[in-house]
């Protein structure tokens, strides 16, 4: 067994050439292709971030003039949202893990996957070519009658492409929704999935029937500009607060695309690094789905300032407090999960504290959103650009890293080293609060986003977060580093390095190309550490009595 | 005291300290929560570390009383925060009968203001202390968004739609006014000041006697008088008159009255009516009369339309307003706005 396993075929040595990977059908390899296409996006976007922050350094624009300012902070906003964020945990550690999770040859349609990606790749080109070329003004928020009347850049084109990359979630939440149902190993009930499966599942709902309303709705942004049917524009009888209420339909919901499934991924890091059984796993499985139902009706909380009705607004502000409980819920889960465990401080779980602490702040500064009369005062301030950069990248971009660490000795068979991970994850910690807390006390003390000239009073704010901000480029460069180093140096990582539940440490790192020799039966609840540990010291006896 | 004046932006409206202590109250609220969160999550990080004695945690599967008692809990404060939030918005949402009203355009990228009395200004907004003003806020282009973090209020400002914004400052100064909501090149720059003078200063300052502190001399006609020769140059009055025969509607008193229109609803004559009525007559017609009014969209600036309502407004306010006959060529004696300057 030990001496065949170096030498079995595995889904990255079964092939070699271009056309393997570029035609390839397996989940897995599809998931390499969007880990490699997104870290592409990421780089952009993070690019875009420290033109802005080098520019706010002072309060004159002394960098860049207003109009590259502007296209600077809409393309940050596009690719790290459109591009990056959305597809990133679920197209790859999502595509990557499902199947195995649930004990699958590979997702139900395994030709739609390819397909989704190629969608993915040609709509995130003509996003990126559109606002290369002549530029996107508008902000990744497109509002109207701006987008469609007034803006003088390349409006249409990344319309379509944002028109063309929502098919790519579509078909995705869609395979993943029928693999789920569908394609478990017998005995793999709904209660036995890993909650990394839930969340997808809910994920899934949430990209299925949300983004076809962003889809038609930057269509509409697109034929109203290029047509001038007035959809949104007063002078011919339309209505431009109606775009917001479309937009946020989708872009509110579009937030729990990014962090339900990061709260699954805490999901199963923390049990693993506290050898104990989740705590509450019923709840935070109920969690998940009432987040994504809920999250559905809170849109109206981002349209407080316009002449939205008052009893409109109200509803909205509290069916936002009312979405703010699973996810404190989950919270205290986790908490209580480590509890009378075993916990170990490995990357992925300084990573996945991060993420605590990191979506703490996010998620309570959420409650100071949703209050109505400060909303009026905090809304479209830095206050806001902190809270949403404190759950999507303190939440979903801190989980995504301990995912990829977690799992990448399952992905590529190989370990990273130790200590510089949990260095990296250190300075993100470090380097995030920096950058984004001054900016919850700049937002309260009256600076407005996106602004390129400022009011002195605020530099202090913006100089904290700047000098923050180089210290989270460096805490983002470094996995770069090591984890390509660990794919030709790292040591072999065996089946299940940290000790873990769940059929995906059961076979290979990297997994044979059809992940499972056997289908697997399933007759253990999940996250069972004090059983699988049992299980394996009996198991050691047995073999140390035999010899 | 210091580290109070770098948090906050100056205090200087009835709403300020009232959106300052719900600040306060949550940043203690949150404060806490995050605190026991991460006191918990440490504590049991060292106290349950892995060790030779400790390799497995103990077979726990969850508490449903916990789980209760940490949804409901939440839940519950979450719901007073709400009501502490709405109730502020709901004061907000509502001006005083009695605010001072003052007309606000935006435009790519300048605040044009005018003051019922006549003064016009840009960039600058004067205002007495201690008196509830209402902000009625229209866009020529795109949609921006007044604020004055001093004040800690905020409304977007639409184009094709009014918007108000009121508040009472409680200070003198000066305090920043941006646009919040992002309009395109010259955003950042789009702003100015909120100016709180003393009552008798402001007083000066709208006589123009008192020239400080910015904002251009008035055009000598305040809203109701520019109204007033609109509704007579536009022809309005042809049809408008005084008394019941004529082609449209009386004017006079309608404002803030229910009509009923020819499709058997009712609408409130208020500003979006009489806008709207103005600038797509078919829209709402008011029943018993024929829809025979001209379009007068895209004839009249977002200035004139407003002076238009103002004049409408004023017919309604006192005993003796009246409209004038039609073809009357110099402007006779106007009907004035209360506090306005004699002509």
């Amino acid at each position: 067994m030990q001496t065949s396993e170096a030498k079995k075929v595995n889904y990255l040595s079964a092939q070699h050439t271009v056309a393997s990977w570029l035609l390839t059908i397996d989940h897995k390899r599809i998931a390499i292709l969007y880990l490699v296409s997104i870290t592409v996006m990421f780089l952009i976007g993070g690019l875009m971030a420290a033109a802005i922050r080098a520019e706010l350094l002072t309060p004159a624009g002394d960098l860049m003039g207003s109009d590259t300012y502007n296209k600077a902070f809409t393309l940050h906003g596009i690719v790290m949202v459109f591009f990056f964020l959305i597809p990133s945990i679920p197209a790859t550690l999502g595509n990557f893990l499902v199947p195995l999770m649930i004990g699958a040859k590979d997702l139900a349609f395994p030709r739609i996957n390819l397909l989704s990606w190629y969608i993915y790749m040609v709509g995130a080109t003509i996003g990126i070519v559109a606002t290369v070329t002549g530029g996107l003004d508008t902000g990744w928020t497109l509002y109207t009658p701006y987008s469609t009347a007034y803006a003088t850049t390349n409006v249409v084109m990344p319309a379509i492409g944002l028109f063309i990359t929502g098919f790519s979630s579509i078909l995705t939440g869609l395979n993943f929704i029928v693999t789920i149902h569908k394609m478990r190993a017998p005995g793999m009930t709904w209660f036995r999935l890993p909650l990394f499966i839930w969340a997808q599942y809910a994920t899934s709902i949430v990209m299925i029937l949300a983004t076809p309303v962003i889809a038609i709705t930057v269509l509409m942004v697109a034929i109203d500009r290029g047509l001038g049917l007035g959809i949104f524009d007063p002078k011919a009888g339309g209505d431009p607060v109606l775009f917001q209420h479309l937009f946020w339909f989708y872009s509110h919901p579009a937030v729990y695309i990014m962090i339900l499934p990061a709260m699954g991924v805490i999901s199963e890091v923390i049990p693993c690094f506290s050898k104990k059984r989740i705590f509450g796993y019923n709840f935070i499985a109920a969690s998940s789905l009432s987040i994504a139902i809920i999250g559905f009706f809170v849109w109206g909380h981002h349209l407080f300032t316009t002449p939205q009705s008052m009893y409109a607004a109200m509803a909205f502000s509290i069916i936002t407090f009312a979405v703010a409980v699973p996810s404190a819920v989950k919270t205290f889960n986790w908490t209580a999960t480590m509890y009378r465990g075993s916990v170990s401080f490995e990357a992925p779980m300084i990573y996945a504290f991060g993420f605590m602490g990191l979506f703490l702040v996010g998620g309570l500064t959420g409650l100071f959103l949703g209050a109505l009369g400060l909303d009026l005062h905090v809304h479209d301030t830095y206050f806001v650009v902190a809270h949403f950069h404190y759950i999507m990248v303190g939440g979903a971009i801190m989980a995504y890293m301990a995912g990829l660490h977690f799992w990448w000795p399952k992905m590529t068979g190989r370990m990273y080293p130790e200590g510089p991970a949990k260095a990296a994850a250190l300075l993100i910690f470090v380097g995030f609060n920096l950058t984004f807390f001054p900016q919850f006390l700049a937002g309260y003390a009256g600076m407005p986003r996106r602004y390129h000239y400022y009011p002195p009073e605020f530099q202090i704010f913006n100089v904290l977060s700047t000098a923050g901000s180089s210290i989270l480029a460096l805490g983002y460069l470094l996995p770069l580093g090591y984890l390509l180093w660990s794919l030709r140096y790292g040591r072999a990582a065996g089946r299940n390095p940290w000790g873990a539940t769940g059929l995906e440490w059961m076979i290979d790192s990297p997994p044979s190309p059809h992940n499972f020799d056997e289908t697997p039966v399933v007759t253990w609840e999940p996250y069972d550490y004090p059983d699988a540990h049992r299980r394996t010291a009996e198991h050691a006896a047995s073999e140390a009595a035999r010899v | 005291m210091l580290l109070s004046l770098f948090l906050f932006p100056p205090q200087a409206s009835t709403n300020a300290p009232e959106v300052d202590a719900l600040y306060l109250f949550l940043v203690a609220l949150c404060g806490l929560t995050a605190l026991g969160v991460i006191t918990a999550m440490t504590f049991f990080a060292i106290r349950y570390r892995r060790t030779p004695e400790n390799v497995v945690g103990h077979d726990i599967h969850g508490s449903t009383a916990l789980e209760i008692f940490w949804t409901a809990i939440p839940f519950l404060i979450l719901m007073f925060v709400f009501a502490w939030g709405a109730s502020l918005y709901f004061k907000l949402s509502r001006p005083p009968e009695d605010a001072m009203e003052v007309f606000v355009v935006g435009r790519q990228w300048m605040w044009k203001i005018q003051h019922m009395e006549g003064r016009r200004e840009i960039n600058a907004l004067h205002v007495p202390v201690g008196r509830p003003i209402k902000l009625t806020m229209t866009s020529e282009d795109v949609i921006h968004s007044f604020y004055i973090p001093a004040f800690r209020v905020k409304a977007d400002v639409v184009p094709g739609r009014y918007t108000t914004l009121w508040f009472q400052p409680t200070k003198p100064g000066e305090y920043h006014l941006f646009c919040a909501e992002y309009c395109g090149t010259e955003h950042s720059r789009m702003g100015g000041s909120v100016i709180v003078m003393q009552p008798a200063e402001y007083e000066a300052w709208l006589a123009g006697t008192q020239t400080a502190g910015g904002g251009t001399p008035s055009s000598g006609l305040t809203p109701v008088q520019l109204g007033r020769k609109l509704f007579v140059e536009k022809a309005c009055a042809t049809c408008h008159l005084n008394t019941p025969g004529g082609v449209g509607p009386v004017l006079v008193g309608i404002y803030g009255r229910q009509v009923e229109l020819a499709t058997g609803a009712t609408v409130k004559v208020d500003e979006a009516y009489v806008r709207e009525s103005i600038l797509t007559p078919m829209a709402k017609v008011v029943k018993g009369f024929p829809p025979a009014m001209p379009t007068f969209g895209g004839q009249l600036t977002e200035e004139q339309v407003m002076s238009l309502i103002a004049y409408v407004k004023s017919l309604s306010d006192g005993g003796d307003a009246a409209a004038p006959a039609p073809h009357s060529g110099a402007a006779p004696a106007a009907p004035t706005a209360p506090g306005a300057p004699a002509n």
